[in-house]
């Protein structure tokens, strides 16, 4: 058997619906559902048990075609720094507000995916989000949390 | 049945919804037209703003976007030879090369005026299948609801997953294993929660639907290096020629319509069959029908090669309708994403629907084909300059995609650990994808989680804990029956053919 990145994910998978089995029979249901037929427990039992079954036909059974991706064409760095801007941009959407932090990570992605041009960087931003935030709040009534325009006295 | 016509008409023709379906196929157009941005991603990135609206509307909205998504992979089907969605591959057979010879703008007339038919035949089938078959399904009881279900799930991970049966299936696990978390909807226990308040209402459906295909969509293109814009720079370019059907190939399309779009509704109706398949059935069928003469320009620009499939696909999203709003059961991942916006208004599809609101049933109905006119009128005249449109580079689509995507989240809940799950399980789907773990299996079985519970937990308790209620109605057996013959059907590939 050869190990590959598929067999891997699948090992992983077996690890996933072992420890899920295991939380399946910790739930604890009422004292006169336990010998019920059916109860809270049952349903994920059996899909710890599938997880497992279907996880290690596909560890055991060859891979006929196995997928072969080169590391040299992924582009991890932009991926990497898109994953990161989003964390920090819902980190700080609550305590900034919407308007900053979501403009602020328009602003970032443009830039960490390769945009120069910062006439077109700016007015997809701030002027967007801007827009976009009247179409909700003002004319749809979408309630947005924003204290920063709140202390401005811009949102009421 | 007139009167729910006349309802339908009524809910489907007032402005707010005429509109929904305008921007509807609009925006499924533009989303259909990049190649790796299907169906699903554009119902994904509406369902927020969906549910402003009242269900009718909301629902109507969705199913513009999904015929505007198929109509717009044809598109790049055509012009550039890169299907947007899997269910054109087959429109590029022979539309492509038509494009080359210079005749792209009768190969997008001759899809157009195709899936026009296709659907319009199609949703005239739905308008008489759906209401008998709502009857019908009134005398299903639990064990053949749970037998369908399984049925679904089986039958979309062993079609829609090119081969890849057991990552289909694994995937299906995995969607179930989500949907599980939360509370029990008998006993109110908390099942996978760990202690996380966050996690006691269960994980959102529009969470898991746009970690899995918006977000994760986006995240892959990025990594993969494309650059789904460059097919738009391209037919902006593209000189179209005209549009002019002659009466010759009117006559050839005249024949090939009528029996596409009977095939492709009755592939729609099955479950996890849908578009591809129907597309693909269509053009080997009409590959047989067609003269020896006829079948010698198979591949190289043929009109009845191209008007097959197309008729076929479109046929096939209808078609795909009737289990989704007469069983409640989707057919495939587009169907259950819709399915999964429904109950998040509150409403249950399924055989009591026809009685209980009927005005969606029907507005949905009536809306397909009003949908089908406006691709018809609105989109054929509009592909260059819906073109241009899309010409934006990927720096701005991509952070676009995701900005709607986290917002989308943000407006449902205002909390920041939804935004955070949603990254997690979108960088889970994004190393997924990259080692083809489909992920419409997913998103079906997480929709159907509940319901499969439900249904299984109602089988067993009136069965005192015996498995026997698989086999003890026949129509349960019949289900059952055809599961073990698709499981067989793969488990026969994977040994003699290699090709689990």
């Amino acid at each position: 058997m050869k190990i590959n990145s598929v067999k891997i994910i699948s090992l992983l998978f077996f690890v996933l619906s072992a420890f899920y089995l295991y939380t399946a029979y910790q739930i604890q249901v009422f004292s006169f559902d336990e010998d019920s037929p059916f109860n809270a427990k049952t349903f994920p039992i059996y899909l710890g048990y599938a997880g497992m079954f279907f996880a290690g036909l596909k560890i055991a059974l060859p891979d006929s075609k196995p997928i072969k991706i080169d590391p040299a064409y992924l582009d991890f760095k932009k991926t990497i720094l898109l994953v990161i801007t989003m964390i920090f941009y819902g980190a700080t959407i609550l305590k900034v507000g919407f308007f900053l932090s979501t403009s602020l990570f328009l602003v970032a992605a443009y830039y960490f995916l390769g945009e120069r041009r910062w006439k077109y960087i700016l007015i997809f931003s701030f002027p967007f989000v801007a827009i976009f935030m009247y179409l909700l709040h003002g004319l749809l009534s979408v309630y947005l949390r924003d204290p920063l325009l709140k202390y401005i006295g811009i949102m009421g | 049945m007139i009167e729910g016509i006349l309802i339908g008409l009524k809910t489907a023709l007032s402005f707010q919804n005429l509109m929904m379906v305008m921007i509807g196929c609009f925006a499924g157009t533009i989303i259909g037209m990049l190649p790796g941005l299907g169906p699903m991603t554009a119902i994904a990135l509406m369902i927020p703003i969906t549910y402003g609206f009242d269900p009718a509307t909301g629902l109507i909205l969705m199913a513009g976007v999904y015929y505007g998504a198929v109509f717009g992979g044809s598109t790049s089907s055509i012009l550039i030879n890169a299907p947007g969605v899997p269910g054109t591959v087959a429109t590029s057979f022979d539309g492509y090369p038509m494009a080359q010879q210079g005749k792209a703008g009768k190969a997008l007339a001759i899809a157009a005026y195709s899936s026009f038919a296709g659907g319009t035949i199609a949703a005239i089938f739905l308008l008489f299948a759906a209401p008998s078959l709502s009857k019908v399904s009134l005398s299903f009881r639990s064990p053949d609801y749970f037998g369908l279900m399984i049925l679904g799930l089986t039958a979309v991970a062993a079609f829609s997953s090119k081969g890849n049966f057991l990552k289909a299936m694994m995937m299906c696990v995995l969607g179930l294993m989500l949907a599980s978390v939360g509370q029990d909807s008998l006993s109110d226990i908390t099942r996978f929660t760990f202690n996380n308040m966050n996690l006691s209402d269960g994980i959102s459906f529009v969470l898991v639907v746009m970690a899995t295909f918006a977000m994760s969509e986006a995240l892959t293109i990025i990594l993969k290096k494309n650059d789904p814009t460059k097919a738009a720079k391209q037919i902006s370019l593209t000189d179209l020629g005209s549009i002019k059907i002659s009466k010759e190939e009117k006559k050839q399309m005249a024949k090939t319509i009528p029996r596409s779009s009977v095939l492709g509704f009755i592939v729609g109706v099955l479950p996890g069959a849908g578009a591809t398949i129907a597309s693909f059935l269509a053009y080997g069928m009409e590959r047989n029908f067609v003269s020896n003469e006829e079948k010698e320009k198979f591949g190289k620009g043929s009109v009845q090669g191209l008007c097959a499939p197309e008729t076929a696909n479109n046929a096939a999203c209808s078609g795909a309708f009737v289990p989704l709003l007469t069983l409640g059961i989707p057919g495939s991942g587009t169907t259950a994403v819709m399915l999964g916006a429904l109950l998040g208004f509150g409403i249950q599809p399924g055989p009591r629907l026809y009685e209980t609101n009927p005005e969606i049933f029907w507005s949905v109905i009536m809306s397909m084909y009003i949908g089908m006119v406006v691709l018809l009128i609105l989109n054929l005249p509009l592909i260059p300059y819906i073109a241009r449109i899309l010409a934006v580079p990927r720096t701005f689509l991509i952070p676009m995609i995701l900005f709607f995507s986290v917002t989308g989240i943000y407006l449902m809940s205002f909390n920041n650990f939804d935004i955070f799950l949603m990254i997690g399980i979108a960088v889970v789907a994004t190393i997924l994808r990259l080692y083809d773990f489909p992920m419409p299996p997913l998103i079906l079985a997480f929709v159907l989680g509940g319901l499969m519970e439900e249904n299984l937990r109602r089988s067993l308790l009136i069965s005192d804990g015996s498995w026997n209620f698989l086999w003890n109605r026949p129509l349960t057996l019949c289900i059952m029956i055809v599961i073990l013959i698709i499981v067989g059907w793969q488990i026969y590939n994977s040994f003699f053919k290699e090709k689990l």
